[in-house]
């Protein structure tokens, strides 16, 4: 929303204001901040001595990032960030090339079996994850991939939603671009990469952020295939060290704010490109 | 790759000019296949059988896996235990999708009007859906301790109510976490409702104007019923959420997984327990198979109450 639109609005509106429009504006508004309560205690008592705690104010009497500089200090936050950090991200890069190469194949190649292969892929959106963890535990310990980057991150380097996600998009880009490039002589990887990829970016940037958000706070499988602290991610570490804290609310409240500040940073960047990603996901999808 | 490109010795270059322009695409197009046909098939399908057939054995990662018939399966349909676990977790489903989509209409309804300030608020909203949920447990595990910590029982305090046990009550446990899953999802099924939203052509709407229907008629009758095909979404979406949650529950109660005395505990919890605590792989892939097949339900009435509409 540019300041343009909204001073327009307002001229357009400005002899109408009525008061029911100020209420719901109103009450929007405070189940916003209702909404944002959590985050800004977890936050507030980050800042505060192991004393201060019991003063449930929202402002601290005297902020102080001691919490914060122990917590880093130790050392496993940042390993863990780092763990989770290198995770989402080589699974993203993975979702962005396979999916968009699957679904373009799927929406721009003519060969028998494609729509058999189509199903059996869409298929596998009713298979829940919970129900595939123990064979991939198996599957894990006989390959070695217990407690390793790869073993976190095998499960999801393709997914039949992203590639459904860029199927559909695929299918919106004009044949007449991808025949020129045929007549050109460019070979069909160059054509999907350089011609096609470029006229999704919307979508792939929809399924990065998906992608990245999911597996940055992926929880149930990073548990399981786990158990070296070094291989912790940011949120199985955050979960185990909340657990040795026990009481000291103030050190998990710095504990959980060190795993939110970077999505928040991320949306505070992204914001325009995040909500309308999430927009096409759903309606798309 | 070079051998199929033809960037090879001349003779495959020769054999590859054979082919005519359409069998070469068919050739492009399962080599961009193949990569992902052999990741589905061992990352997806092997593993979905593989589960159906260890729910048969007492595969207890120890000794070889045996075949026990549907042992496991009378066992669990016997098991107390399972039928409490069952309930709570369709009762994450029945209060937990219906209370989290009629605040996400009724909250994106209005916010869609919102001119001012309308991308602040939506912000505030959506904030909570970018949040972990083991971080976020932590959180709310705080505002629900007893007084002097907790900061609900204060408020209430404040207002000279008397203070609630939240967490440590077998009645206030599983609506206390809930809340904490409500809270998570609603900025996402907002946006999506506001997506959908504003895909209604505003030609219904003028239409709607000039044969003088009023609000409350025009979201009866023009809005909810274009409306279906997001709902549908979203009410698949959450109740498979729902059904599925474990990361709430598994950090708000980690001094007793599920507790107090499994009034908390959904199938998801169970399966984690009876799979990596007591390493009853067998036995646990039976209660895979069982939350497979609710899924499965779900999802089958999703394709059925879609196809209505058409």
């Amino acid at each position: 929303m540019t300041a343009a639109t909204v001073s327009s609005e307002l001229a357009a509106n400005g002899r109408n204001i009525r008061p029911g429009r100020v209420i719901t504006w109103t009450l929007l508004l405070i189940g916003g901040l209702i909404m944002v309560t959590p985050l800004l205690y977890m936050f507030s008592t980050s800042l505060k001595t192991a004393g201060q705690v019991y003063d449930l104010r929202l402002i601290p009497a005297a902020p102080t990032l001691d919490n914060y500089i122990r917590v880093v200090s130790d050392g496993r936050f940042l390993r863990w960030f780092l763990n989770s950090t290198f995770v989402a991200l080589a699974v993203t890069v993975s979702n962005v090339f396979f999916d968009s190469l699957v679904g373009y194949t799927l929406a721009k190649f003519e060969f028998r079996g494609r729509y058999f292969v189509f199903l059996a892929i869409l298929s596998t959106l009713m298979i829940p994850t919970e129900m595939l963890v123990i064979p991939w535990y198996l599957m894990s310990s006989q390959l070695g991939w217990i407690d390793s980057y790869w073993g976190i991150m095998f499960p999801g380097m393709m997914t039949a939603f992203g590639t459904f996600l860029m199927k559909q998009f695929f299918e919106g880009v004009p044949n007449d671009f991808l025949e020129a490039a045929r007549v050109d002589g460019l070979n069909e990887f160059t054509i999907w990469w350089k011609i096609a990829m470029p006229m999704v970016t919307p979508a792939i940037s929809a399924l990065a952020i998906f992608t990245f958000l999911g597996n940055w706070t992926a929880f149930f499988w990073p548990l399981i295939v786990t158990t070296s602290r070094e291989l912790y991610t940011l949120p199985v570490g955050l979960s185990s060290f909340a657990v040795e804290q026990s009481i000291q609310w103030e050190m998990i409240m710095t504990g959980a704010a060190l795993a939110t500040i970077p999505t928040l940073l991320v949306f505070l960047l992204l914001q325009r490109y995040i909500v309308r990603g999430v927009m096409l996901a759903g309606l798309k999808g | 790759m070079s051998s199929v490109t033809g960037t090879g010795p001349a003779v495959e270059a020769r054999l590859w000019d054979r082919f005519t322009i359409r069998q070469k695409r068919v050739m492009w197009a399962w080599a961009f296949l193949a990569v992902p046909i052999v990741f589905y098939v061992g990352i997806r399908f092997y593993p979905t059988f593989q589960a159906f057939w260890l729910s048969f054995t007492n595969w207890d990662l120890l000794r070889p896996a045996q075949f026990i018939g549907i042992a496991n399966y009378q066992r669990m349909f016997a098991d107390p235990q399972f039928w409490q676990v069952f309930r709570n977790t369709f009762a994450y489903l029945i209060i937990g999708a219906p209370v989290s989509l009629v605040i996400s209409f009724v909250v994106a309804y209005y916010l869609d009007r919102v001119r001012f300030m309308h991308g602040f608020i939506r912000a505030l909203y959506f904030l909570p859906f970018l949040t972990t949920a083991a971080a976020m447990a932590w959180v709310w595990r705080w505002f629900y301790q007893p007084v002097p910590i907790g900061m609900i029982n204060g408020l209430l305090a404040n207002f000279g109510l008397p203070s609630q046990p939240f967490l440590r009550s077998t009645e206030q446990a599983l609506p206390a976490i809930m809340v904490t899953a409500i809270w998570a999802g609603l900025g996402f099924q907002i946006i999506i409702f506001i997506a959908g939203l504003r895909a209604i052509p505003s030609t219904f709407y003028e239409a709607a104007r000039i044969d003088g229907l009023g609000d409350w008629a025009i979201l009866r009758k023009i809005t909810l019923p274009l409306l279906k095909p997001t709902t549908v979404f979203l009410v698949v979406f959450s109740s498979i959420g729902f059904l599925r949650i474990f990361d709430q529950v598994y950090n708000m109660t980690t001094n007793d997984p599920g507790g107090p005395l499994n009034s908390t505990k959904p199938l998801v919890l169970m399966i984690y327990q009876t799979a990596f605590s007591s390493y009853q792989m067998g036995y646990a892939a039976a209660q895979t198979v069982v939350l497979f097949t609710i899924l499965l339900v779900v999802s089958l009435m999703q394709l059925w109450v879609l196809r209505e509409q058409k």
